[in-house]
């Protein structure tokens, strides 16, 4: 028989405000295996807690009731007042009567009887409670991060400074991502090459870092401090130790109308082709779909120029398998497409961009070497009009835009007005705004600038037409202040597009078995206390996969996420949790069921030899569970037809006397 | 009619939903009959969310709007500001207690040359 304490917490007046505390704590008193009960204004503070440690001394408890707010919330720290009172911490059960009773009741009497029934069913659990040991799992002192933009790049970095390997597996044949195509940064302006490209050299020189360029993740399975990843290599048809990035063969390579994906398909490129001057790796790739070689078996040029030997047009696609402790997801963003906004021409007109082509079109290394000239006919243009929000904010039209705020594209679009009035202060500069979002240091201050020193022409009102007539767009738009509606000649239209996880994201997390919310953004373990972690144990968060972010927060968020690799890879021993699920072998009859529902994988079956009553050995096929893989959800044990399966910690009889209390 | 009642009716009449605007103004921006309003779609929106009703009731704007749908269309919030034009307009209507047109009348009217929504239109306009 268990002797069971029970503490019932009053919150302040969290719980006491709705339930009478006392009379909870007098009521348990005489329920089965309590020998003691107590009330206490903070059961979590320091004298709360020796108060739990005084009764289990001096009453020799065994099992511990604490009726308080959610096990979410202190279920920890509870335990490891048992452990430090001597008990197994696994003998604590906490009643959740603040989230689940005080704070949805209003009246006292309700709430009080609500309260006791927790607690009864709390205490009829205790009863069944017995002492859990968590075992132990090796950890793999290996990191791999998933993606090579900004994010990535400084998770890498952080991780590979504290001692631990790293490798990188980056989808386009070059890391540095989306940074590596912006032209300055706000709000210092400081260019985007000049603050990017050294972190990408210390990348590529570190040598604890590996980079898998051109890669995908193929396969992962494991669990926290032992994943094993499969990596699909592609093939690029360059030897990458071989290659000296000389760009011999990107300058002899006859197919060269092929769209640039770097300058978002404003100039071309060839079908053998270094993506931008500061690649990393600096290795030559072909394109698969481009190159006649490889189609039909006609050119070879790159073959024949290329001094190093380092042209193969017979390389596959290569998997490798790796190790790893933890892994950090860094799959950065996209502007969403602009096809389905009619209203403002995106299609009809060269003349109307995103921000991003924006940002390449004003870049030194960009199509048109930094001078801002329109894509149509290479004139510059006069009067530009930028407008915010397309496709943010967007409620009513899932299937175009995204409902959220994109975050980003206030503070870009005051840059690419003010950058453009201090290169070409004759050219008129509206920004159509619905609202002006710059909460960040020196941000507003910055958009401030643009208005006052630079001169540019903020409106308060969304454009809502575009028309090419002629060499000009007809912008048609709302100035709400002035309640005017406005025409303007515009050369060239800028539009600031919403930003969405890459495509890449969603497979990735089902691999990853890591949880997403509606718009394809990665969830954090804690909105606000764990912003870094999955809630999948051994996944953290890097950089905009988790929502919209601009560099700065990006680089905090990356680092935040290394930190807590690091945490991870240092230790030896990883303790797992003892709720997970166990057959018993002499029920089990290998049907499959459990393995079916199982989502993590966890269960294997094996092959026993059995001694029978008379005398004779039978093997039979019986299912085993892997403990450390075992996350404790519980689908087994219902799918299993003879009642084999049983989760420890909630086993079915303990439910079932916890329903029976709660129904008495 | 009080204010706020008369709020609730257009509301009810419309369907459709001021508190979702978020004040971007793309509904005027967007509107062909914007110069010959006096009060403009966003207005509408803003007036009715306010229960300023009765300079919307007394005004020419009811007739101005082309009910072509283009606000409905392109506001990013799904307020759909011409409905509420039309329940205004139907508000008013009612108040001067006639029928302008009933559905026996329709066969009459029929034109090739007239697109069906206006005919759909008028009569959701001028009937109870």
């Amino acid at each position: 028989m268990q002797r069971i304490g029970v503490f019932v917490c009053w919150c302040g007046s969290n719980i006491a405000g709705t339930v009478d505390v006392k009379a909870v704590a007098e009521a348990l008193k005489n329920e089965p295996g309590v020998v003691y009960s107590a009330n206490y204004q903070y059961m979590c503070s320091q004298a709360g807690q020796n108060m739990i440690i005084e009764a289990v001394k001096e009453h020799k408890l065994t099992g511990i009731v604490v009726c308080s707010c959610s096990p979410r919330m202190h279920e920890a720290t509870f335990r490891k007042t048992a452990e430090a009172a001597g008990l197994n911490p696994y003998m604590v059960e906490i009643a959740n009567i603040r989230e689940q009773c005080s704070w949805v009741h209003k009246d006292m009497a309700t709430g009080t009887e609500k309260a006791i029934i927790l607690g009864k069913a709390a205490v009829a659990k205790v009863n069944l409670n017995a002492p859990l040991t968590p075992g132990e799992s090796p950890v793999t002192k290996r990191a791999l991060v998933i993606g090579g933009g900004i994010a990535g790049i400084q998770t890498a970095l952080d991780i590979a400074e504290a001692g631990f390997p790293v490798d990188i597996v980056e989808k386009n044949p070059t890391i540095g991502g989306k940074m590596a195509q912006l032209d300055k940064t706000f709000p210092t302006l400081d260019c985007a090459a000049c603050i990017l490209t050294p972190k990408m050299v210390d990348v590529a020189q570190h040598e604890k870092i590996r980079i898998f360029s051109y890669s995908e993740v193929e396969d992962v399975t494991g669990f926290v401090g032992n994943f094993d990843v499969k990596i699909k290599k592609r093939a690029r048809f360059v030897k990458e130790d071989v290659c000296t990035g000389c760009g011999a063969c990107v300058e002899k390579c006859p197919m060269k109308k092929i769209p640039n994906e770097f300058n978002l398909g404003m100039n071309n490129r060839t079908a053998i082709y270094i993506p931008f001057a500061q690649a990393v790796p600096k290795v030559a790739t072909i394109d698969a779909n481009a190159c006649n070689m490889i189609k039909n078996g006609k050119c070879g040029i790159c073959s024949k120029v290329c001094t190093a030997g380092a042209i193969d047009y017979t390389q596959k696609d290569e998997i490798i398998s790796e190790k790893y402790g933890a892994i950090v997801v860094a799959t950065g963003f996209n502007p969403i497409s602009m096809d389905k906004f009619d209203e403002f021409a995106y299609n009809q007109s060269k003349d109307v961009i995103t921000s991003l082509e924006f940002e390449r079109l004003t870049n030194a290394a960009g199509p048109t070497a930094g001078k801002l000239l329109r894509p149509s006919d290479l004139e510059h243009p006069h009067t530009i009009v930028f407008v915010q929000c397309v496709g943010s904010r967007c409620a009513s039209c899932a299937e175009k835009g995204k409902e959220y705020c994109s975050k980003i594209c206030c503070m870009y679009t005051a840059k690419h007005a003010m950058l453009t009035r201090d290169k070409y202060p004759d050219t008129e500069v509206y920004v159509f705004y619905i609202d002006v979002r710059t909460p960040g240091k020196n941000f507003d201050e910055f958009y401030r600038r643009a208005v006052e020193e630079y001169g540019v022409k903020y409106i308060k009102g969304m454009v809502g037409k575009v028309s090419p007539e002629g060499k000009k767009l007809k912008v048609q738009a709302s100035d709400l202040l002035n309640n005017k509606q406005i025409k303007i000649d515009a050369d060239l239209v800028v539009l600031a597009a919403a930003i969405e996880p890459d495509k890449s994201a969603r497979p990735l997390a089902t691999k990853l078995t890591a949880s997403m919310d509606t718009n394809d953004f990665f969830t954090e373990a804690h909105p606000k206390l764990r912003p870094v972690e999955s809630p999948t144990a051994g996944v953290f968060l890097s950089g905009a996969c988790q929502g919209p972010k601009d560099i700065p927060e990006t680089v905090s968020q990356a680092s935040a996420a290394a930190a807590k690799v690091i945490g991870l890879l240092v230790k030896d021993k990883l303790k797992g949790n003892p709720c997970v699920a166990r057959s018993n072998e002499l029920m089990c009859n290998g049907c499959s069921s459990c393995e079916r529902v199982c989502p993590y994988g966890a269960i294997t079956y094996e092959d026993k030899e059995f001694r029978m009553p008379d005398r004779t050995t039978k093997v039979r096929r019986i299912a085993k569970v892997n403990p450390a893989v075992c996350q404790g959800c519980g689908a087994c044990t219902v799918a299993c037809p003879s009642g084999a399966m049983d989760l420890q910690g909630f086993a079915n009889n303990q439910i079932m006397a916890e329903v029976d209390a709660i129904c008495k | 009619m009080d204010n706020n009642l008369l709020k609730e009716e257009l509301i009810r009449i419309s369907g459709a939903k001021p508190v979702k605007c978020m004040s971007c103004g793309k509904c005027s921006a967007t509107c062909p009959a914007y110069e010959q309003m006096e009060y403009h779609p966003h207005q509408f929106v803003n007036m009715i969310a306010n229960g300023d009703i009765e300079p919307l009731l007394n005004s020419k704007s009811i007739y101005k709007c082309l009910t072509c749908f283009a606000c409905v269309d392109r506001c990013p919030r799904g307020v759909e500001p011409a409905k509420l034009v039309e329940a205004v307009r139907l508000v008013s209507v009612r108040k001067q207690g006639n029928n302008h047109l009933t559905a026996n009348d329709i066969p009459q009217l029929l034109d090739e040359e007239i697109p069906q929504q206006a005919l759909v239109s008028a009569f959701r306009k001028y009937t109870k």
